[in-house]
Order: C-alpha cells, then sequence, then structure tokens
C-alpha cells in the first residue's frame, strides 16, 4: 500500500480532496465575507475591505463626533458581586463617626419614619453607588445632593461599611400575612418585567439592588415613578427604567405596600 | 480474539453505571419542571442535577463507551493483543477517578454550571480538574489507538487496515483535536479564575474555544455508533456490507468537516463576525453528507441481506428482514431517530432559522433525540452483540432485549417531540421553573407534561437495559467463539494509500480548523478590552 505518495499531486486523492475541500473553503469566504456583507444596504461599506473587515468582526473605533451622548450625568460605578463583600473594622466605625451627619434624616441607628431610606443592613455595595451617583450628579436630590457633593471616596466606602454592618430594624409596619403580588415573584413576562425579588432579595440578590424589606412605601412609589418619568437615571443599562414604565400604577402600589410590610 | 476482556468490559460497566445514575436525574429533571409537579424545592438543586447529568452523559459515558468498544475493536479487528495494556488501564483510572472528582464539587453545589461550563460563570476548580482528568485519561486512549495502528502496519504493510480499526482510529483522532479547544478554554482561561489567579474572563473567546470541542464531540459520540451501522449490523442480520470504501471516505469526511463549524452554536454570539459564522454554516452543512452516505450504504447492507433471505419487490425486502434480531431493530429505530434528528439540525444550522429557536428547549429536544435516541440506542445494541464475547456467558433474554429498545425509541419520541415543539413556541432552556399558569406560557403545560412521561419510559428502558446485561452476567458459561466484524460484497485486496491511513486528511482537519477559527481566536485574543468579571458559582455573596 505503501508504494504510492500520498502528498504529491500524482496521487489523485491529494489533488481532488485538496482541491475541494480549498475551493469550498474559498467559496465560502468569498460569499461570507465579501458577497453577504455587500448585498445589505443597512452596513453602508466602503468597499470590499471594508466589508471583508466587517463581516470578520473587526472592532469598529466610532468616532467620538457620531456617538450620541447623554445630556446627562451617567452613573460611572461598576458593579460585581464581590464588591465590598468583606468590610474591615476600621471602617465600620470611620462610619459610624460619620454617619452622625446623616441621621437627621436616615436615623441614628440608620432607620426612620421620615420616608426617607433605611439605610440599617443595606448592601455596602448600594449604599457606595448612591453616594457616589450623588456626587457626580448621576442621581440628583434637592436634600441629599448637597451632601455629597464634596464626600471622599473613603468616606463613602466607611459609610457603606457602616450602614451594612448595622442590623435590619423590623419595620412599624410589618405584616408577614400579606401575599407577595406577582409581580414581585414571577413578575410580567408578556411586558418583559422580570420578578422583582429575583433582584431585589426575596428570590435572589443582584449587585447593586437594593435590599428593599422595611422601607418607607412613600419612598419606594416615588423611586419606581421617578423612574418612569426618567427624572432618576442612574440604573446602569436603564433596567429599573424599563422596569417602571411597563408597570401600572397599581403594580406600584401594590409592590410599595408589600415591601414596606417586610422584614 | 479478545484478551482483555476485563479491561473493555470494566470500561462499558463503568459507562452504564454513570449512565444509569445520570438517567435518574434526567427523568428527575422532566418531571420536577413539568406542571406534573407543584412548585416546592429549591431550584439550585435542579442546576446541580442538570451539571451532573450533563457532565455523566456527556463526557463520561460516551468516552468510556468509545474506550471500550475501541479497544475491543483492536483486538478484534486485528487479531493480536492490545498493546500498552497498562497504559489502558491508566487511562481508565483516570477516566473513573477524574468523574468522581468532578461530582464531588457539583454534588455539593460548588460547580451548577452546567456541563458547558458557560462562563463568565465560575465553579469550584475541582470540576474542571476533573473534567481535564476525563480528558486526559480518554487521550490516552488517543495515544494507544494510534500506536496500534502504526505496529500494525508495519508488520502487514501489504493489507488493507480492517474497516472497524480505520474507523475507531478516525473517531479516536476526532476525539484528540476535538478536546484541545475545551482543553485550551479550561487551562488558560477557566482555571486560572478558578483558582483565584486573576477575577476577570474573556467569556466571548472562551465560549469560542468551547464551541471548537461543543460540535465534533457529538461527532465522537456518534463513531460507535457508526461503526456499528457498517461493522456489525451487516454482521447480525446475515447479510454484507455494500461497500467498504463509501464507509471509509464516510469516516474521512467526519474527521475532515466535523470539527471546524462549532461556531453554529454562537449564532447570537456578538464576538465573531458574521462571515466566519456563514463560513462555518456551509461546512455543517457538509457535515450531512457522510450521514446521508451512510444511510444509503447501510439500507443497501439491509436489501442485501433481505434478499438473500428471499425477500423479494422493490419494498417487499422490508418484510423479510429479521426483525427479531435485536441488532436489526436498534439500527432501524436509531435511523429513524436520526432522520427527525438530522432534519432538526439543518434548521440549527441555518443562521436564519435558527434565531427562531436559539437556546429554546427545541435544541435540547434536537440533540436529545441525536444523541439520546440515535446514537445511544446503538450502544445497546454494541453491548448486546458484544457481551457474550466479553463474559463468556450468552445473552438469551431476547424478548426483554426487544421490549427495552422499543421501550427506549418509544420513550424518546414521546420525550422529544414535545420538546421540539414548546421550543417553536418560545420556552427557554436551561430553566427550573415555569409558571404554567401564566396565561402566555400555560398552553406549553400539556406538552411538557406529555414529555415528562416520556422521560419515566426512558427511565424504565434503561433499567431494562441494565437487567439484561446483570442476567447475561450470570447465565451460563457458553463460549460465543472469535468476534467478527462484517464482510463487505467486495473484499478490498489493495485500497488507495489515501484510503488506508490519515495523513493527508488530518493535514486537512488541521487546515480547515486554521482557516475557520484561526482569525476569530486571534481577533479576541489580541483585543485588550474583553474580559468581564467572574461569577462564582455557590459563593457567598
Amino acid at each position: 500500500m505503501s508504494e504510492q505518495p500520498l502528498f504529491s499531486f500524482r496521487n489523485p486523492w491529494f489533488g481532488a480532496s485538496v482541491g475541494v475541500t480549498a475551493a469550498i473553503a474559498v467559496l465560502a469566504a468569498l460569499a461570507g465575507l465579501i458577497w453577504l456583507p455587500l448585498a445589505q444596504p443597512d452596513l453602508k461599506l466602503n468597499g470590499i475591505w471594508d466589508a471583508i473587515c466587517s463581516a470578520a468582526g473587526v472592532p469598529r473605533a466610532s468616532s467620538q463626533a457620531a456617538s450620541v451622548q447623554p445630556d446627562f450625568k451617567t452613573s460611572n460605578v461598576v458593579m460585581t458581586s464581590e464588591m465590598l463583600t468583606r468590610p474591615d473594622q476600621v471602617s465600620i466605625g470611620r462610619g459610624a463617626t460619620l454617619a452622625q451627619r446623616c441621621a437627621i434624616c436616615h436615623g441614628p441607628q440608620g432607620v426612620s419614619d421620615a420616608n426617607s431610606p433605611n439605610l440599617a443592613g443595606q448592601f455596602a455595595a448600594v449604599t457606595y453607588k448612591e453616594l457616589n451617583d450623588f456626587k457626580t450628579g448621576a442621581r440628583v436630590n434637592t436634600v441629599m445632593s448637597p451632601f455629597a457633593a464634596n464626600i471622599s471616596n473613603q468616606d463613602m466606602l466607611d459609610l457603606a461599611a457602616f450602614y451594612s454592618y448595622l442590623p435590619r430594624v423590623p419595620s412599624g409596619h410589618l405584616n408577614g400575612s400579606l401575599v407577595a403580588p406577582l409581580i414581585v415573584t414571577t413578575g410580567a413576562p408578556m411586558r418583559n418585567i422580570p420578578p422583582c425579588g429575583s433582584c431585589h432579595g426575596d428570590i435572589d440578590n443582584k449587585a447593586g439592588s437594593p435590599w428593599l424589606g422595611g422601607q418607607s412605601a412613600v419612598y419606594i412609589k416615588a423611586q419606581l415613578q421617578a423612574f418612569e418619568s426618567g427624572a432618576r437615571r442612574n440604573d446602569i443599562s436603564q433596567q429599573m427604567r424599563n422596569i417602571a414604565r411597563q408597570m401600572t400604577a397599581e403594580e406600584i402600589d401594590e409592590v410599595a405596600r408589600y415591601y414596606e410590610a417586610q422584614p | 480474539m479478545l484478551t482483555n476482556k476485563r479491561l473493555i468490559l470494566a470500561h462499558f460497566w463503568l459507562a452504564f453505571a454513570v449512565f444509569g445514575l445520570a438517567l435518574v436525574l434526567g427523568a428527575w429533571q422532566m418531571f420536577v419542571r413539568s406542571p406534573l409537579n407543584i412548585w416546592h424545592f429549591n431550584p439550585e438543586f435542579y442546576y446541580r442535577a442538570v451539571t451532573a447529568h450533563g457532565s455523566a452523559m456527556g463526557y463520561v459515558f460516551p468516552t468510556l463507551v468509545a474506550m471500550g468498544f475501541g479497544y475491543a475493536i483492536t483486538e478484534a479487528a486485528l487479531e493480536k493483543p492490545l498493546v500498552g495494556r497498562r497504559w489502558a488501564w491508566a487511562g481508565f483510572l483516570l477516566v473513573a477517578v477524574g468523574a468522581v472528582v468532578a461530582m464531588v464539587p457539583v454534588s455539593l453545589g460548588l460547580a451548577s454550571v452546567l456541563y458547558t461550563f458557560y462562563p463568565p460563570m465560575i465553579a469550584n476548580p475541582f470540576y474542571y480538574i476533573g473534567v481535564v482528568m476525563v480528558v486526559v485519561g480518554s487521550w490516552i486512549w488517543v495515544a494507544l489507538m494510534s500506536i496500534n495502528l502504526a505496529i500494525w502496519k508495519r508488520e502487514n504493510p501489504d493489507k488493507p487496515v480492517p474497516l472497524a480499526m480505520f474507523a475507531n482510529v478516525a473517531g479516536s483522532y476526532l476525539w484528540g483535536w476535538t478536546a484541545v479547544g475545551a482543553a485550551l478554554e479550561i487551562l488558560f482561561q477557566i482555571l486560572p479564575v478558578a483558582l483565584g489567579l486573576t477575577s476577570t474572563i474573556d467569556a466571548g473567546l472562551a465560549r469560542v474555544l468551547f464551541s471548537w470541542t461543543l460540535h465534533a464531540i457529538v461527532y465522537f459520540w456518534l463513531m460507535p455508533t457508526y461503526i456499528a451501522y457498517y461493522t456489525i449490523f451487516p454482521r447480525a442480520i446475515g447479510g454484507r456490507l455494500y461497500s467498504d470504501a463509501m464507509a471509509r471516505i464516510s469516516f474521512i469526511l467526519f474527521v475532515v468537516v466535523a470539527m471546524p463549524i462549532g461556531v453554529h452554536h454562537l449564532f447570537a454570539d456578538p464576538q465573531v463576525g458574521a462571515g466566519f459564522k456563514f463560513m462555518q454554516s456551509v461546512f455543517t452543512g457538509l457535515v450531512a453528507l457522510p450521514t446521508l452516505l451512510t444511510v444509503f450504504t447501510i439500507c443497501a447492507s439491509a436489501e442485501i441481506a433481505s434478499r438473500l433471505r428471499g425477500g423479494t419487490g422493490a419494498f417487499g425486502w422490508v418484510r423479510a428482514l429479521p426483525w427479531q434480531n435485536p441488532i436489526m431493530l436498534a439500527t432501524a429505530l436509531s435511523l429513524v431517530m436520526l432522520g427527525f434528528g438530522g432534519a432538526g439540525g439543518l434548521i440549527n444550522m441555518s443562521y436564519q432559522l435558527d434565531t427562531s429557536i436559539h437556546n429554546t428547549q427545541w435544541i435540547t429536544g434536537h440533540f436529545h433525540l441525536i444523541f439520546g435516541g440515535a446514537i445511544v440506542i446503538m450502544y445497546f445494541a454494541i453491548a448486546y452483540d458484544l457481551w457474550p464475547h466479553l463474559t463468556g456467558r450468552a445473552l438469551e433474554s431476547f424478548g426483554l432485549m426487544r421490549t427495552q429498545l422499543w421501550l427506549w425509541f418509544i420513550g424518546m419520541i414521546i420525550t422529544t417531540f414535545p420538546w421540539h415543539y414548546v421550543g417553536i413556541l418560545g420556552m427557554p432552556r436551561r430553566m427550573a421553573f415555569y409558571d404554567y399558569a401564566d396565561p402566555a406560557i400555560s398552553p406549553q403545560a400539556f406538552s411538557v407534561s406529555i414529555s415528562a412521561v416520556g422521560g419515566l419510559i426512558l427511565l424504565s428502558s434503561g433499567i431494562l437495559f441494565l437487567i439484561v446485561l446483570i442476567r447475561g452476567q450470570m447465565a451460563p458459561r457458553d463460549e460465543a467463539g472469535a468476534y467478527r466484524f462484517s464482510v463487505p460484497i467486495h473484499v478490498p485486496a489493495r485500497i488507495p494509500v489515501a484510503l488506508n491511513g490519515f495523513g493527508l486528511w488530518l493535514a486537512l482537519m488541521i487546515g480547515l480548523t486554521v482557516v475557520n477559527y484561526g482569525y476569530p481566536i486571534a481577533q479576541l485574543m489580541a483585543l485588550k478590552e474583553t474580559s468581564v468579571p467572574a461569577v462564582y458559582v455557590g459563593a457567598s455573596r
């Protein structure tokens, strides 16, 4: 069997197999890299080389002039699931001192009846992100923004660590018998609304999503309405704005009352 | 002439034990996510079970079958004892220990990433280390197949390589090269993150590397089935193989075009350019060719056997086939499932049609029909055919075997057809819970319930299969004689050098891989800003 050379054009199997394989590859490449991209009017290509680069997936540096710039500040905090999950004691201690400035609205133990958010037991990454957004102007509030305007990064980390260290205090409106609304447990798939609980704690917690149990109903409702109207825009990728726009007024009332009654 | 019977039996028994356990998990998953179950379990258990089921059925079970069958083919077809017996045992131990090492973190809930890994999800490192051990164990087999073939060719320079051995080595080379993608992904992308050396991962590149493995692994699973079609089926029904050359060409086509096509699993991924998706789609279409050649050759071989038995007429010969023979039955049922599964596959490989079924239950239905159906039913046939030669005891429960094969076929159809259908309705895959009370998905409830019943039928068939093998193990001694493969009508005395070895075909396989994967991989490696934070599974939040 071995007298015949394998890798030689005198071997018809070699010529045929290499030729056919190469021909198919070349034809597929011509079609996929040149013809198909050029046949698509939406792509707006400048010639063959541009078509090849586009179809090969070469990333294009979009010019700054052409890109749409938002006319408002966007959040610049990058959230990860590991972020601020290992607090240190010094940071908590410093945070406790700094928090005296916050007590007038948020309560000396991070809980208040002033319809401002209860911060006791809130995830550190959440408090840190919101402080950051108030500081940069990505989130705006008449009362809160001036407090955050000149705060240092270390102070924000310390405050976040302190509040996450405080135990959650049961809400004055605690009502364990309240049945979770459908929007909390299963969302509304046909309106593209995931279950509230899949990020905000009942089912799962996702990085950057606050714990909502025991928050004031007035506050939750106001924030959902702010997301809906676009007054609040510091949610990364618009996820809360997209959800709030799809929610009905009744659903907003329902979830606000439900979360207020949760521990 | 099987000399290392214990080695081969060990592979088959471990394979079928793993298969039995994973089958129980599969049936349980079908049940818990169906409307027959009231929502009262921890969804984490579902993902654990899916990871265990997939890893066992995808990596351990078919690999062990291919290895065990490969050793049997080497000894029976080359008519000499296996060279490298100790290495073979070492490979077996690596696979066995690797399976345990991988399954411990899975059962502890530290590795619920599903068997396709899905970075940036990162599991406990021992899960990946276990999978690597399984792959390394199988690479020992790849090397042994190659070495045994080389030694035989040196001793028999003027004889054509027996078809069974040729096909077996084709399968081993295909696997050797295919597994490289996942190995690169685990070693250079996933393990550094799992071990805590870095905290970000290039999920896009990792997915491209996995696609290198992900599609051709199916053809590796398929190889024992095709070997059984060509070299067991015609002999078992008392006929002859229609064409030896056609068989070799089919296996060669698998080696060349089965691998550089995995990007069709990434049609919805943004990190690969549309041009390369198109090119790989073209080659995916070409893989239908060896299957069509095989269906033709096997049907022709069946017709030869039937006419030898007195079958007549254009289609009347089908009746004269030995339908009482389990191998006949298994092959026919396998081809039916291959037909349906293949038709579904043509939809998956089309860029446009794929968009309507991508990541839906259609895909799960598709690969269960092809792998669980067409392929695994021939694993049963291989075991039934080989068992008397391995144990030295006759398998006599033919009625039980036929019942088992029919139950597997019926169960697989009942499981996968509704699965395909709910996929078209848009039911997503990889989810533990569906609220069938929601009007939007309540029309799927009936189909999903039917599908769960199919899962229970499959479980009963799997139990019957193990009963048949155990009864065979306890039957009285009865020497089965030498193990033979089917003979072609025209026994080749001389064949072209290209059809007697793999040099040319391996060169084409590697060349096509470079053409189809080279640029996408190089580009993703060169881009700096493509890494994302890892999501550690089972880590405290």
